[in-house]
């Protein structure tokens, strides 16, 4: 059963140590994010209400949360993409939609929910495309710059990929080639959402790990939206839960996702118990059929 | 394992440079050679290789006629090629053309509009020309949805709405104007290159800065084929580079349709052939359609001066007559 590709996430990374630079010795604080009082609101419609939260730097943060709880809308605010309507948030020290968007770009990778299905660019070319904000309007990019996509490209696995064009790949396929590009550019914080939704589980725990290791490592911050409970409580050093906009808890695993509280956010039966894997706890659904 | 390998930049745009230089030379002999008369490259050859002893007639026609004529054709196909292969990666629709999206229509009812207060050609006609196209783009644009929604189907739509009533706006001016200058407005209007003068040489250099600065945002437009979003996290400012874009393109159509009228489809044809030969990168298209397109619209006239025994066509309905067809296998493709 195990063929070749499977072989690889084990092995993976193998160089993650040369790959991102050095933390900039950074000013105050070690706060990579800090949101106060954020409110965010389409015409009437409120989509977050009055969030406050820290993410410190080095921390592997994610964002919990049913079908249309705010979660985009949240990744969306810290990537500069949505400016709040109430409240202010500072990510590595500046504001996400001031006017400097390619030196915040250096800083900050965004992997959207939605990725483009069309792209007329090799998969080699895309990733590389990464190192954009890095170089200045008539550069070109050189030899360090090919090198950090292919290593980027061995990351995520997808090197077997690199002349393909994008509509020709699946859907985990083209997650992986978008992970690789939001590497390629070497943040100081990763914003991710829903990275692992179309992955199958030999490429959820390779990324998962490699960005375990980036934060480890490096330094470098992940903030990501995750559907799957169990992975979030594995990976997580701590959760923020969101209930139709509202801050529905915030910590770490063990004390966020408490039976009582989840079955009010999620609004369906479940089972917790803990996971023998390690001391976090494991939440399953639970099925019609079974319930008593 | 394999490592992966890069297309290489410093390959493709060379050859491409060199393709498109040929091209161009060819294509500037061959319209400088033509006349009423048909081809006659020798006496060109002749003219070139030996000034001093040159028919001074011949000379005469060559350097003051065709020669303008020529870069007139040179200028109008660079920037129209230019311009859609701009529009068609800005709202992401392969059929976005100046000429389809109404911008040359607006332009042209600028132009109009001046020629019959009786303007200087330059600037009078030239600014009115540019307004006019804008004013009709930004209807175009938030008929389509306004900066969010440019789904393919409503800004094609939005074009053919706007060119039909520019259309009827001409129609209506043409009506009201003198007889003495109707034939010369109508003949402008399908796209005239046989007034072409050098007065009009310093205007066309007006061109210049815009292409420079279209070719500044090459990585941008690369970057918005992925989305508006997804360029601006890859550090674009996606605003700012829109409205650049649109205002240099702009008045680089209000320039062309105020000097040579109406002259649709250069801007469909051309970056297409280009994106098969050469591939989606922005910094090889650009080049490559500012050359091609050139050599294009000389050709394109020259077919015009030469097809109809007597008198000739205006290149507006040569490049029609291609375009057109070119665009309804476009759409039939896209489906």
């Amino acid at each position: 059963m195990m063929g070749k590709r499977q072989a690889r996430p084990s092995s993976l990374p193998p160089n993650a140590g040369q790959f991102f630079p050095a933390p900039a010795t950074t000013t105050a604080a070690n706060t990579a994010i800090a949101a106060h009082n954020v409110s965010l609101a389409f015409q009437q419609t409120a989509i977050l209400h009055r969030l406050y939260f820290t993410v410190e730097q080095g921390e592997f943060f994610l964002i919990i949360g049913p079908n249309g709880s705010g979660k985009t809308s949240l990744i969306k605010l810290l990537a500069g993409l949505l400016t709040p309507t109430k409240g202010s948030i500072e990510v590595l020290g500046q504001s996400p939609t001031g006017r400097r968007r390619r030196q915040f770009a250096r800083q900050v990778a965004v992997l959207p929910q939605q990725l483009p299905a069309e792209f007329p660019f090799p998969v080699a070319t895309t990733v590389l495309m990464g190192r954009a904000p890095h170089l200045r309007p008539w550069e070109l990019e050189g030899r360090a710059d090919r090198q950090l996509a292919r290593q980027a490209m061995a990351f995520t696995d997808i090197e077997h990929l690199a002349s393909r064009r994008l509509d020709q790949l699946s859907g985990g396929e083209r997650q992986r080639v978008f992970i690789a590009q939001a590497l390629c550019r070497q943040p100081r914080l990763l914003l991710l959402d829903e990275p692992t939704a179309a992955l199958d589980p030999a490429h959820q725990i390779m990324i998962l790990d490699l960005l375990t290791r980036l934060c480890r490592e490096q330094g470098i911050t992940v903030v990501m939206v995750s559907h799957d409970l169990n992975l979030a409580a594995m990976y997580g050093d701590r959760l923020l839960m969101l209930a139709r906009g509202h801050l529905a808890g915030l910590g770490p695993p063990a004390t966020v996702l408490e039976r009582g509280r989840l079955e009010e956010t999620y609004q369906c039966p479940l089972m917790v118990d803990e996971n023998p894997l390690g001391q976090v706890p494991r939440v399953c659904p639970i099925p019609e059929k079974y319930r008593l | 394992m394999t490592t992966p390998t890069f297309p290489s930049l410093l390959k493709t745009l060379p050859l491409v440079l060199l393709g498109g230089v040929l091209a161009l030379a060819g294509a500037v002999f061959l319209g400088l050679s033509g006349g009423s008369s048909g081809l006659n490259p020798e006496a060109l050859w002749r003219l070139l290789a030996d000034p001093e002893s040159a028919d001074p007639v011949t000379a005469a026609i060559i350097w003051q006629i065709r020669l303008p004529r020529v870069i007139l054709a040179a200028a109008a196909g660079a920037a129209l090629a230019l311009g859609g292969l701009v529009f068609q990666a800005l709202l992401r629709n392969p059929l976005a053309e100046p000429y389809i999206l109404g911008l040359s229509g607006g332009a042209a009812v600028g132009a109009i509009l001046g020629m019959m207060v009786g303007l200087a050609n330059f600037p009078g006609i030239t600014l009115l020309a540019f307004v006019g196209g804008m004013v009709t783009l930004a209807l175009v644009l938030a008929i389509a949805g306004g900066r969010r929604g440019t789904g393919k189907d409503t800004l094609l739509l939005g074009g053919v709405m706007m060119n039909a009533f520019c259309g009827s706006l001409i129609m209506l001016l043409l009506a009201v104007s003198q007889d003495d200058q109707l034939r010369s407005i109508m003949f402008w209007l399908m796209g005239d290159l046989s007034r072409a003068e050098p007065g009009q040489l310093p205007i066309l250099l007006l061109l210049l800065p815009m292409m420079l600065l279209i070719m500044l945002l090459a990585r941008p437009l690369n970057l918005l084929l992925m989305g508006r979003e997804a360029a601006a996290t890859l550090g674009v400012s996606v605003g700012t580079v829109s409205l650049t874009l649109l205002m240099a393109t702009s008045f680089m159509v209000g320039v062309i349709v105020s000097q040579a009228g109406l002259i649709g489809f250069v801007g469909l044809v051309v970056p297409h052939i280009f994106r098969l030969l050469a591939g989606p990168d922005h910094r090889v298209l650009i080049p490559a359609c500012l050359l091609g397109g050139a050599a294009y619209l000389v050709v394109c006239d020259l077919l015009a001066r030469s097809l109809p025994t007597g008198g000739e066509l205006p290149v507006g309905i040569v490049t029609a007559l291609i375009g057109a067809p070119v665009f309804i296998f476009l759409l039939w493709k896209t489906k």
